[in-house]
């Protein structure tokens, strides 16, 4: 077990510093660098510009230089210094701008995680066991609907309906008044009565995807002579699916969160936008769409190192609940 | 007796079978799931609304009227009550009530049943050249006065007609997703197919990089990639620009399967036998193995589309895909954003719609060519 | 081989069972039919047969174990729990009564020891349970008991392998895991769906002594199912030879072996491989043409279209249960009438 973990460590540093260069790229990639653009925003702006400043933040950076200068710059002030370079869109520091909006992004694709299993998992285990049932069939056509939809057109629709229906707007995550307050009682009833909609639409996809899968591996498994093994026993029906077929169907379901967290980010991102939610979603395309790249660069790099720990999380869940991974055996 | 008189009957059946081709095997085990073969019409009447976009949108894409401001769908009716109450042939739409609803200060169209606009089908129009090559001077449908309404699905913000400009956006929209597909097939095949066949180090690297391009979130990469796309490019460098950006990240899957089929096949009997045999590498790969797979490539390739599609929708409708004179899918969907329009014309969400039937279509659809090619698979 | 006085009364009886699979878009199978059986204390019955015989079906049939679209339409499975008999056909496959005699009452072990035990939970935790479940003890005790059990059926170091996973241990180990907790609460009856087809030869032998020691320790009845002639002469007392669904011809084991009546079970014995000496070995007469499907099957004898000797009441009449001699009951138109158009 511990040699596994520390196999995956590994696996975790190399894929975040691969984060890190991809990240940067981006940064890199607009024509023109930073500090001109910056400095003609200054210029624009009315702002006389020390030359000495410029010069300072032209060795800070390392301007002019090779790629693997720039990048080492870059990532040792943040490694070192925690110093994510500065947003001239918002002149300030990037690192202000993030963390709050970035805890928001965790807490609702971690609810939507949450969600997605709770939903997912009483109707794949009822669509395996009454195979061909109306139920059954019912999950399967949700199901489809719940893949094709794309979510911020189910967000639009949800949004227009709500509008239509109940002459509210759904949107945000805190009412006004709630928006700065510290966390308290009242301030979490005023946000899962608002992140009841975003947390729905995300998980819509990932809900049909679990159910999809659970269902087949549950077929697959109620068939094993395990399973008549459990019932020779004289255990209850219920009890014989619960404990054997569905807790073996389990596994494979967690290694899928793994790979459902890169969409679940993914889609996040747009949902914010419609919905308007102060996530780092929305955040994310503002500074593209300006070219703040490096607000833009540390919010990507971020929701990559997010998804990259997400997945080494389920692949741990994995192994502690499945004996054949934690014994190092296939 | 009656065994010898059977049995050259019987013998005779399976050689039969086999005589029929690959292709027409897989056809007939395709025909079988229904599904599949109504989503198969769904994807080619999809195209061809596509190809023939000139043809059937009634107006230019671009062209707008400040009259019309978000005018409500018309409909097409196609008979006409007379005034002895009975009814004939007669394809038109309605026209225009316009209000001005007095708390909003704002004007609103309402339709109205007594204002009679026939429409006629095959209608002369201005010359226009069909798919950039075929001279026409014919359209579908058409009304006879060029200063009459003509708004079956509604109009937008300018005024411009939705029906039009959904089947020009169809023509985006599906190129995007088969000029992407085409492009990942290309990179998938030639690195997965090396790394499937000869295996070794350059395998190991190449699944490296898949599974860390699986393991990040598409959005934001495909984001930071159309962001840094020149602001002054033109429509169509902008359109191959997010064809290659979105086949940059779609490669992997094809590029997954091809190697996962070589790698399973490398050790399958058959090859095996021809390798005995003598037959060379190429002739392994052309002869013996591409047939075997062509059907599941196809399958893969198909399904991948649909990723695409929503892909290139969701990067335009968050305003970093294709440019405004572009019309696609997720262009028009961008000018549903907010809530205030659209609670004013409901009906811009109509691209939605074709989204979502175009990706269970091709789903089905893949679904459907998958277990045709592969009867023993699940 | 011990013997138990004959006077004992029967446990199981299965009286003219049969069993039918029905699906959506087919015409039903009878899968067995009209089979009859009895087992008794300290015995051994061996069910013979091919593949897909309906040798595992039957079985299954008297633990309730079979597939949701099975039914049993007519005949009775008279099981005597001590306290007057119970009709196991009639009761509901997951009603309590049924639940109370699976595992406690009547338990089965399987073919293939590494699929017929859970893959995510220990030995020793699905040991533990069905003791648990039947006998109502504490965990700990349960756990007592279990490494007890393991060490009665040779698992060395029981203790430890209590918390191993079955992919830890070999297949031998992993049968006697599963013998271990199929006896966890001291059955009457003992089920043994082929438990030695998945193992090697000597260990199938250790398994086989395994048994019939524990046979001897528990008094219990068996009813073994098999393919393997060699290994129903090694552990069986009676013998019931099942074909396409019909028990052929079923009698005490040595009677059967030495004068077989009906031509499959003839046939069968002269498929079966001898040990001898290369010059004296003679041409093995394995069975023409293969089994049919059971929607093929004739009304009359199920093995007329392989049987050497068919003649005319072969396909149409279903041939009458036949007493040979005390306890040998063969079902085969040869034993009633002339042969003579057979042999024409």
């Amino acid at each position: 077990m511990l040699r596994f973990i520390f196999n995956r460590l590994i696996a975790m540093v190399l894929t975040l510093f691969a984060v890190s260069v991809v990240a940067f790229a981006i940064i890199q990639l607009p024509p023109g660098d930073y500090l001109t653009t910056y400095v003609a925003t200054l210029n624009s702006n009315g702002d006389r510009v020390d030359p000495s400043t410029i010069e300072a933040l032209r060795q800070q950076y390392g301007f002019g230089e090779p790629f693997l200068v720039q990048y080492w710059k870059w990532i040792s002030g943040i490694l070192g210094r925690g110093d994510f370079g500065q947003s001239f869109e918002w002149k300030a520091p990037v690192t202000t701008l993030i963390w709050g909006r970035l805890g928001n992004s965790i807490l609702i694709e971690g609810l939507a995680v949450i969600a997605m299993w709770t939903i997912a998992l009483p109707i794949g285990i009822y669509a395996a066991v009454r195979k061909y049932s109306l139920g059954d069939y019912l999950a399967t056509i949700g199901g489809f609907i719940g893949l094709a939809v794309p979510n911020f057109l189910m967000a639009l629709v949800l949004m227009y309906l709500s509008f239509v229906w109940f002459g509210t707007t759904i949107g945000g995550l805190f009412s006004p008044e709630f928006e700065n307050a510290h966390w308290s009682l009242p301030r979490i009833w005023d946000f899962l009565s608002r992140a009841w909609a975003p947390v729905l639409v995300l998980a819509t996809a990932g809900t049909a995807e679990l159910i999809r899968i659970l269902r087949a591996n549950l077929l697959d498994e109620l068939k094993k002579p395990y399973v008549t093994t459990a019932r020779a026993k004289g255990l209850p029906e219920w009890k014989v699916i619960l404990k054997y077929p569905v807790r073996v169907a389990l596994n494979p379901l967690v290694s899928t969160i793994g790979w459902l967290l890169p969409t679940l980010v993914s889609s996040s991102v747009i949902v914010s936008v419609v919905l308007n939610l102060p996530t780092a979603g929305p955040l994310l395309l503002r500074s593209l769409t300006s070219q703040d790249m490096y607000l833009a660069g540390a919010i990507i790099m971020l929701l990559g190192i997010l998804t990259v720990i997400g997945t080494l999380v389920s692949d741990l869940l994995l192994a502690w609940i499945d004996p054949r991974i934690r014994y190092g055996s296939k | 007796m009656a065994v010898e008189t059977i049995s050259p009957a019987e013998a005779a059946a399976p050689r039969k079978v086999r005589r029929e081709s690959q292709l027409a095997l897989m056809w007939r085990r395709f025909r079988q799931h229904q599904l599949a073969v109504v989503s198969l019409w769904l994807v080619i009447i999809f195209y061809l609304i596509a190809a023939l976009a000139e043809f059937l949108a009634p107006t230019d894409p671009s062209a707008y009227s400040a009259r019309f401001t978000y005018a409500p769908p018309q409909g097409l009716h196609l008979f006409l009550q007379n005034e002895d109450g009975g009814w004939s042939f007669q394809p038109h739409v309605n026209g225009y009530k316009s209000e001005v609803d007095p708390q909003a200060m704002r004007r609103t169209f309402v339709v109205d049943p007594e204002v009679v606009i026939p429409v006629r089908f095959f209608a002369p129009s201005e010359p226009y050249l069909l798919a950039g090559f075929i001279p026409m001077s014919v359209k579908l449908m058409g009304v006879e006065g060029p200063r009459d309404p003509f708004y079956i699905l509604g109009a937008d913000r300018l005024g411009r007609d939705l029906l039009s400009r959904l089947i020009h956006g169809t023509r985006i929209s599906l190129s995007i997703g088969l000029a992407g597909v085409t492009l990942s097939l290309f990179f998938g095949i030639i690195i997965g197919g090396f790394a499937g066949f000869y295996g070794g180090w350059f395998d190991s690297a190449v699944m490296r990089v898949v599974e860390f391009i699986r393991s990040m979130p598409t959005i934001p990469l495909w984001l930071g990639l159309a962001a840094a796309l020149p602001k002054d490019w033109t429509a169509l460098q902008t359109y191959f620009a997010i064809t290659i950006i979105l086949s940059l990240i779609g490669w992997t899957e094809l590029a997954r399967v091809v190697r996962g089929r070589f790698l399973s096949l490398r050790t399958e009997d058959f090859v095996t036998a021809a390798q005995l045999d003598g037959a060379s590498d190429w002739r392994i790969i052309t002869r013996h193995m591409v047939p075997s797979f062509t059907s599941h490539i196809i399958a893969a390739a198909t399904l991948a589309i649909p990723g695409m599609i929503l892909a290139e929708t969701a990067l335009s409708f968050l305003g970093l895909g294709l440019q405004a004179p572009i019309v696609s899918w997720g262009t028009l969907l961008q000018e549903a954003q907010n809530i205030r329009t659209l609670a004013t014309a409901p009906w811009l969400l109509a691209p939605g719609i074709c989204v979502v039937v175009i990706i269970l279509a091709l789903n089905f659809f893949g679904d459907g060519l998958r277990d045709a090619a592969d009867p023993h698979g699940r | 081989m011990p013997q138990t006085p004959m006077a004992d009364k029967p446990l199981l009886t299965v009286r003219n069972m049969s069993i039918s699979f029905s699906s959506p878009d087919e015409a039903d199978i009878e899968a067995v039919r009209q089979v009859d059986l009895t087992l008794t204390p300290g015995k051994t019955l061996a069910l013979v047969g091919e593949s897909g015989c309906g040798k595992s079906v039957t079985a299954r049939a008297v633990l309730r174990l079979l597939d949701k679209n099975a039914v049993i339409p007519s005949g009775e499975i008279l099981f005597d729990t001590g306290q007057g008999a119970v009709d196991i056909a009639q009761l509901k496959p997951d009603s309590l009564a049924m639940r109370s005699i699976r595992g406690a009452e009547i338990s089965m072990i399987f073919q293939e020891p590494m699929s017929s035990l859970s893959p995510v939970h220990t030995i020793g935790d699905q040991i533990d349970e069905i003791i648990i479940l039947h006998d109502r003890v504490s965990p700990k005790q349960a756990r007592e008991r279990t490494v007890a059990l393991l060490d009665q059926v040779g698992v060395p170091g029981a203790r430890d392998r209590a918390n191993a996973y079955p992919f830890e241990l070999s297949g031998g180990l992993r049968q006697r895991a599963m013998i271990a907790m199929a006896l966890a609460c001291t059955p009457k009856l003992l089920i043994a769906d082929e438990p030695t087809t998945a193992l090697d030869v000597t260990t199938q032998a250790q398994i086989l002594d395994l048994l019939r020691q524990l046979q001897d320790d528990y008094g219990m009845a068996m009813l073994f199912i098999t393919h393997d002639l060699g290994v129903v002469a090694e552990v069986a007392d009676d013998i019931a030879v099942m074909y396409l669904g019909d028990v052929v011809e079923q009698g005490d084991v040595y009677e059967v072996f030495r004068s077989p009546k009906h031509p499959y079970t003839q046939a069968l014995m002269n498929s079966v491989p001898r040990l001898s000496r290369k010059a004296d070995r003679q041409r093995l007469s394995p069975i023409k043409g293969t089994v049919p499907s059971p929607r093929d099957r004739p009304a009359g004898c199920a093995f007329t279209s392989r049987c050497p000797h068919a003649f005319a009441p072969c396909p149409d009449q279903r041939p009458e249960r036949t007493q040979l001699s005390a306890g040998h009951v063969a079902r085969c138109h040869l034993l009633t009438r002339e042969p003579a158009e057979a042999l024409a």
